[in-house]
């Protein structure tokens, strides 16, 4: 399909040499890697090779820390149910207002079960605060779970730190690093981090495909249980053609990460830098100086955030918004509204999200789009006046209702 | 993405009527800032025929709420007030071939804004008491502030209970759960718990002491002297049968496909259950609109 992808952060492409990679598990070599005869052995052989594959890109000390799961959620749950099992005595978790719903979903429903979850806030610019991260840490505390990069803004937390911390109070440590697994260097045998998720369609390898790392050592109870699978850590035959995918795709990412850190962060530089200097009243959100080199996420004043992606798939151009209206939901994101980013703003947000395919000319283009729409919707907008927005905007447009 | 119909989006991308009319003798503001979408609708009306020579909107929000304002300047054009104020938000949404069950506030907001402006034409005072809430039944639209509204006025306390006032849950019954958290959090309010396995001890039917013809005709009665108030909304109500404790009508004119149908058809069966003495449950016997909201889903 022709278009210029700018939505990295929800879902990737499959990269032409992981369906290679992967194509053969279907047909040829579809036996189950716990048979004894030779239809299983090269399948299993196979998901050894992928298990490396994931632990190099980790930096993990051992292939047997990595448990491959379906997805990012499962690996996010499994790792919170786990520390709670484990645990039983300790009541609470430590979380951020800014994770995915994956973990906050989960947290806000372990609530109504009886645990006392701590949502730690962020400033204007999406960060926390390690202070008070550091009063909350207690032996009451049965697990720390907080996101290494946002979705939204790309902003990066200082996650090593925390665990590091979180280890000295004795404390177990999760990280959902979806977002940030294959996007920056990750060293994990020398960090205290005890599990850390992986999605593999975040980073160019199928979806139903995921990782929870686990380091050794660190005491753990299944969500699945059933057979020997994953040495009994998560039941259920192994999805061995997205296995083998998911390795080809940490190979890849690990070949790119120089690229993606250097190339991929100029191109997304170059796209905020222009979009902002062509339209009035938009900045960026989050920690700028702090984040994901492929994400940029732009406000833009007194329009919404849905109308801005319908125009702007007409051109062929797909984000995505922190806007209610996409969602379906009442409020806008949850990550703009835990910045403090007043509604007029928060509606109006975008998200665009680059990857290693991403090319100068399609930047070009956006820069050249962007403009168009957002005085098009802005023309539209009750907010906005002939050249800026109306004078004392909140004034001068008071619906009668909120 | 949203299943949008063609002409929703065609509103979207050339939205007719839109920016503002320095004219204009009758403005509406409605919208919540909370929820993203806010609408002004601005009208040049004829003082002497009181009939809508302009409109004109402007809209922030999404695409159905700029398409909405669009199709809502278009079908308003050339009515006299009067006929205006007989536009329904259903009327809206049809005009657009229909809008996702999660965007049908987007055509209630369009004639909110008309109510709202017409008010200001006539020097009223227009309110509302509107409030919108986290959709909780994708299948009928319905919200959590209708939920918790209806319980708490009702005293119910099972999630059939929900399904028979709000049809809420009455679909695919995925937001069961959901309906469940409504229940246990509005009975605690009134210091009871709320138990899946409850046995529900219905009020037992008193036998009624009417004859089936008896019972119908004083059903006919009821519904005459709620009709008055039907009429002044321009909707109606008709009687179509009774089924035991189950009475079936048909929502006529505005009424239809009202955003309200539910706590209209709700408050009439109060009523009826209060003037016959028993247990009954009023039931729309044409789904309406709710029906084509539920084969968007």
């Amino acid at each position: 399909m022709d278009g210029i992808y700018l939505d990295n952060n929800a879902t990737t492409r499959v990269d032409d040499s992981v369906v290679a990679e992967m194509l053969p598990y279907f047909t040829e070599q579809f036996g189950n890697p716990s048979s004894m005869h030779s239809f299983g052995n090269k399948v299993g052989l196979a998901i050894k090779k992928a298990r490396l594959q994931v632990q190099e890109l980790l930096g993990a000390a051992h292939e047997s820390e990595v448990i491959f799961t379906s997805c990012g959620t499962e690996s996010d749950s499994t790792a919170i149910w786990s520390a709670l099992r484990a645990n039983p005595e300790r009541k609470e978790i430590i979380t951020t207002t800014i994770e995915h719903p994956a973990v906050l979903a989960l947290c806000s429903h372990l609530e109504k079960e009886g645990y006392k979850t701590h949502f730690l806030k962020v400033d204007d610019k999406g960060r926390l605060d390690l202070d008070e991260y550091a009063r909350l840490l207690t032996d009451k505390v049965a697990v720390v779970s907080v996101m290494w990069a946002n979705n939204e803004t790309g902003t990066l937390f200082p996650v090593e730190q925390m665990a590091e911390m979180a280890h000295a109070a004795g404390v177990m440590f999760h990280t959902d690093a979806v977002q940030a697994v294959g996007k920056i260097p990750m060293d994990l045998q020398n960090t205290k981090i005890d599990m850390l998720s992986i999605s593999g369609h975040k980073l160019h390898a199928p979806k139903g495909i995921g990782v929870l790392y686990l380091k050794r050592g660190v005491r753990f109870r299944p969500l699945l249980r059933g057979g020997h699978q994953e040495r009994g850590r998560r039941a259920g035959t192994e999805n061995t053609a997205s296995i083998v995918a998911l390795g080809k795709a940490c190979e890849l990412a690990q070949q790119h990460m120089h690229h993606e850190n250097t190339e991929v962060k100029r191109l997304r530089d170059k796209l905020e830098a222009g979009i902002l200097a062509k339209v009035p009243r938009a900045f960026a959100t989050g920690d700028v100086s702090n984040r994901l080199p492929n994400t940029s996420n732009i406000a833009f004043e007194f329009i919404e955030g849905e109308a801005i992606l319908l125009l702007l798939n007409k051109f062929g151009i797909a984000a995505s918004s922190g806007s209610a209206c996409t969602s379906g939901s009442l409020e806008p994101s949850h990550v703009m509204r835990a910045m403090g980013i007043p509604y007029t703003a928060a509606h109006g947000t975008i998200r665009f999200s680059l990857s290693r395919y991403s090319t100068e000319a399609e930047v070009d283009r956006v820069i050249q789009v962007v403009p168009e729409i957002v005085a098009q919707l802005r023309k539209l907008s009750p907010y906005w006046g002939e050249n800026g927005p109306a004078e004392e905007p909140e004034k001068a447009f008071a619906p009668v209702y909120a | 993405m949203w299943d949008y119909s063609d002409k929703v989006k065609e509103h979207f991308f050339s939205p007719r009527n839109s920016g503002a009319m320095d004219e204009a003798n009758a403005v509406g503001d409605v919208g919540s800032i909370n929820c993203g979408d806010a609408l002004r609708l601005m009208l040049k009306v004829d003082p002497d025929t009181e009939t809508i020579q302009d409109a004109r909107f402007q809209t922030f929000g999404c695409g159905s709420a700029i398409a909405s304002s669009s199709a809502l300047t278009e079908i308003i054009k050339g009515m006299t007030l009067d006929d205006a104020l007989k536009v329904s938000n259903q009327d809206i949404a049809d005009y657009l071939d229909g809008l996702p069950p999660e965007k049908m506030h987007c055509s209630v907001m369009g004639r909110e804004a008309l109510q709202a402006a017409i008010a200001n034409y006539r020097g009223e005072v227009w309110s509302d008491d509107h409030e919108e809430g986290a959709l909780i039944c994708k299948c009928f639209a319905i919200d959590a502030v209708l939920i918790e509204e209806t319980v708490r006025a009702n005293k119910l306390s099972s999630v059939e209970d929900v399904i028979n006032y709000t049809k809420a849950g009455g679909g695919c019954s995925s937001c069961h759960e959901g309906i469940e958290e409504i229940l246990t959090k509005v009975m605690a309010e009134r210091g009871e718990t709320f138990s899946p396995h409850a046995v529900v001890l219905k009020e037992e039917n008193k036998p009624s002491k009417l004859t089936n013809l008896q019972r119908i005709k004083r059903i006919e009665t009821i519904l005459d002297a709620i009709r008055p108030q039907l009429q002044r909304d321009h909707g109606d109500i008709e009687l179509v049968d009774v089924d035991g404790k189950t009475i079936y009508v048909n929502m006529i004119g505005a009424c239809a496909g009202c955003q309200m149908e539910a706590q209209t058809l709700q408050g009439i069966q109060t009523r009826l259950m209060e003037d016959l003495g028993e247990f009954v449950k009023v039931v729309p016997s044409r789904a309406g609109s709710y029906v084509r909201a539920a084969s968007h889903v």
